[in-house]
């Protein structure tokens, strides 16, 4: 059964409006910048002329830059540059990735709890309550611990912690649209739960979803490169900025260039995200003009 | 006043409830006997069989789960696998030094924080307020681990101006104490000075668009006084309650910055039992650290009713 005349998903004209005004943003275009530069670098990792991130070379142990090593040598002789390349793909991936867990799973959650309210919502509610009393960093690390030291577990783990912002988020976002009337209007005409829930609730609530889904990705790189750090995430020899840095700590007296680049990398990217979500915040407000 | 404080507190209950049967679950879904590694070398079948039988490992899950929180509610955490140290006595060491880091935390986040936001807010779209606004979205951004270790690189060990790691306790030499405590507590204040200069400038815009601050002017108040004693005060009120909520995530914020600086702490005593594998100590440290934090949310919710008089007097 259709019935689009009753729908007021986001409509193109509005999605329009909101680039027009991301546009306007320079904040928001220089985070974008800096989100596509990094983007760029990673899906052109194969493709660039640099050295093989693994390849380690005894001649060349902790080499300060040079013309030939840009960002000098690490402890075992591999180009620090390179590995930074490489490192990028796993560090966006990561935020991405377990972003998208953390929205896949909360999401319906919160959808199910904001419209179908009752003990269903309590339900939720209380356990929602209790994840989000488990600080997130901790939660992270016991999962990543648990799950065992990989990259994909890193992940789950990230996109597990970071769920029950978006259970809350999505549930609020519902208790504030159900009672409008097109919703009511779908309702009287027969429709399902499920077409109201996926056609006339969510169209309605998916701008501040994707404002937190950018700016959490943001705090998932810096979750991952703890993570890493840690030794929980990214194993050796795969680089990731994070171990990188784990490594790092131990030469901080002989090789600082090791240690710089690779959180300099990391703080670059996430300065990247929040000014983007920012931007998008704004963008998407409809109450702003 | 206190019933609301009772309510409150029954409302955390069912949360801690939850958590204390997350944490638990945790441990039963772990792979691994922990049996096998109290048995030791030569796993004894007798041995084997006694301990699971003193362990109540037998048993069915939700008795187990009774046993374990009857325990805990008599301040029995148990027993970590690795020390024989009973786990509350671990906390109870541990806990005092990252208590004191996250006060020196917040010293530092509310001394440039705080004014940081009332002057973005006072000089709104001048440089002033570009400045703390690219300062701030820099705290946020700057993973507090790398600042660590750039701190290290350039305060100890190229200029020496500071201790790069070792812990001094505060009773036994006070000045060793706050030396040593120094960048780790400014690393950890970084990301919450961030948050709460935003916070703080936004409330201050708040207010400041207010009609009775224009009264304030128009009666030829100073600018000082109409900023300090009717615009900051007034919007102290959201930047007192986000300091309690803050300092409950200063427990987990202590992790990375602890590791770094070697600080033998509660966020050290997480890593360390989490790769141990110490799972009684990671249990305690998990409950302990979500009581924490909803202490601190309902530390929140207490001093914004005491402080908005509005609420004061709907209690």
């Amino acid at each position: 059964m259709t019935a689009p005349s009753l729908a007021a998903p986001l409509p193109a004209r509005q999605k329009s409006r909101a680039w027009a005004k991301l546009k306007r943003s320079r904040a928001a275009l220089v985070g974008l910048a800096i989100v596509g530069f990094f983007v760029l670098v990673a899906v052109l990792a194969p493709l660039l002329p640099i050295d093989d991130p693994l390849q380690t070379s005894w001649t060349a142990i902790r080499k300060a830059p040079t013309a030939e090593h840009l960002m000098g040598t690490d402890d075992i002789g591999r180009d620090v540059l390179s590995r930074m390349i490489w490192g990028a793909r796993a560090s966006l991936m990561a935020g991405v990735i377990s972003v998208i867990i953390a929205v896949a799973l909360g999401l319906p959650i919160g959808l199910i709890a904001g419209y179908f309210g009752g003990w269903v919502d309590m339900v939720i509610s209380r356990f929602t309550d209790a994840l989000l009393a488990m600080p997130f960093l901790i939660l992270a690390i016991a999962l990543a611990a648990f799950l065992g030291p990989s990259l994909m577990n890193a992940m789950i783990a990230i996109g597990i912690s970071a769920m029950p912002v978006f259970i809350r988020l999505t549930r609020g976002q519902v208790l504030a649209v159900k009672t409008e009337d097109y919703v009511e209007g779908a309702r009287s005409i027969g429709l399902g739960h499920v077409d109201i829930m996926t056609r006339y609730i969510l169209p309605n609530i998916v701008s501040p979803i994707i404002v937190q889904a950018t700016l959490t990705v943001a705090t998932a790189i810096i979750a991952e490169a703890s993570l890493s750090f840690l030794g929980l995430g990214q194993q050796a020899p795969a680089p990731s900025w994070g171990s990188m840095l784990n490594v790092a700590k131990n030469f901080l007296g002989q090789a600082p260039w090791m240690a710089m680049y690779p959180g300099a990398a990391i703080f670059l990217v996430v300065i990247g995200f929040n000014l983007l979500g920012d931007g998008l915040r704004d963008a998407l407000d409809p109450r702003e003009a | 006043m206190l019933a609301f404080i009772v309510r409150r507190l029954l409302v955390a209950l069912p949360t801690l409830l939850i958590v204390s049967v997350l944490v638990f679950l945790l441990q039963k879904l772990l792979p691994g006997d922990p049996v096998l590694a109290l048995a030791g070398e030569e796993r004894d079948p007798a041995t084997i069989a006694y301990l699971r039988e003193q362990y109540h490992l037998n048993d069915p899950w939700v008795l187990q789960y009774w046993y374990w929180i009857s325990g805990i509610l008599q301040g029995d955490f148990g027993t970590s696998l690795r020390t024989n140290q009973p786990v509350a006595e671990l906390i109870a060491q541990k806990l005092p030094v990252t208590i004191q880091l996250a006060i020196m935390s917040m010293a530092f986040a509310l001394l440039i924080g705080i004014p940081a936001g009332i002057l973005a807010a006072v000089r709104k779209n001048t440089w002033v307020d570009w400045l703390s606004n690219v300062v701030a979205l820099s705290g946020l951004s700057i993973p507090n681990f790398w600042l660590g270790i750039m701190l290290i690189l350039f305060v100890s060990v190229r200029l020496g101006w500071l201790p790069a790691s070792g812990y001094e306790s505060f009773l036994v030499d006070p000045l060793r104490s706050l030396e040593t405590m120094l960048m780790p507590s400014f690393v950890l204040g970084t990301g919450l000075a961030a948050t709460l200069m935003r916070h703080t400038r936004a409330a201050m815009l708040g207010v400041l668009s207010q009609d009775y601050i224009r009264t304030a002017r128009a009666k030829g108040l100073s600018p000082r006084e109409v900023v300090m004693s009717h615009t900051f005060r007034n919007a102290l009120l959201p930047v007192i309650t986000l300091t309690a909520l803050l300092f409950g995530e200063l427990l987990a914020g202590a992790v990375l910055t602890e590791q770094i600086f070697t600080i033998p702490g509660f966020g050290k005593l997480i890593v360390d039992s989490v790769f141990n594998r110490d799972y009684a100590v990671v249990q305690g440290v998990v409950l302990c650290t979500a009581v924490g934090f909803l202490l601190m949310n309902l530390v929140a919710d207490v001093l914004y009713m005491l402080m908005n008089p509005r609420m004061r007097s709907a209690s």
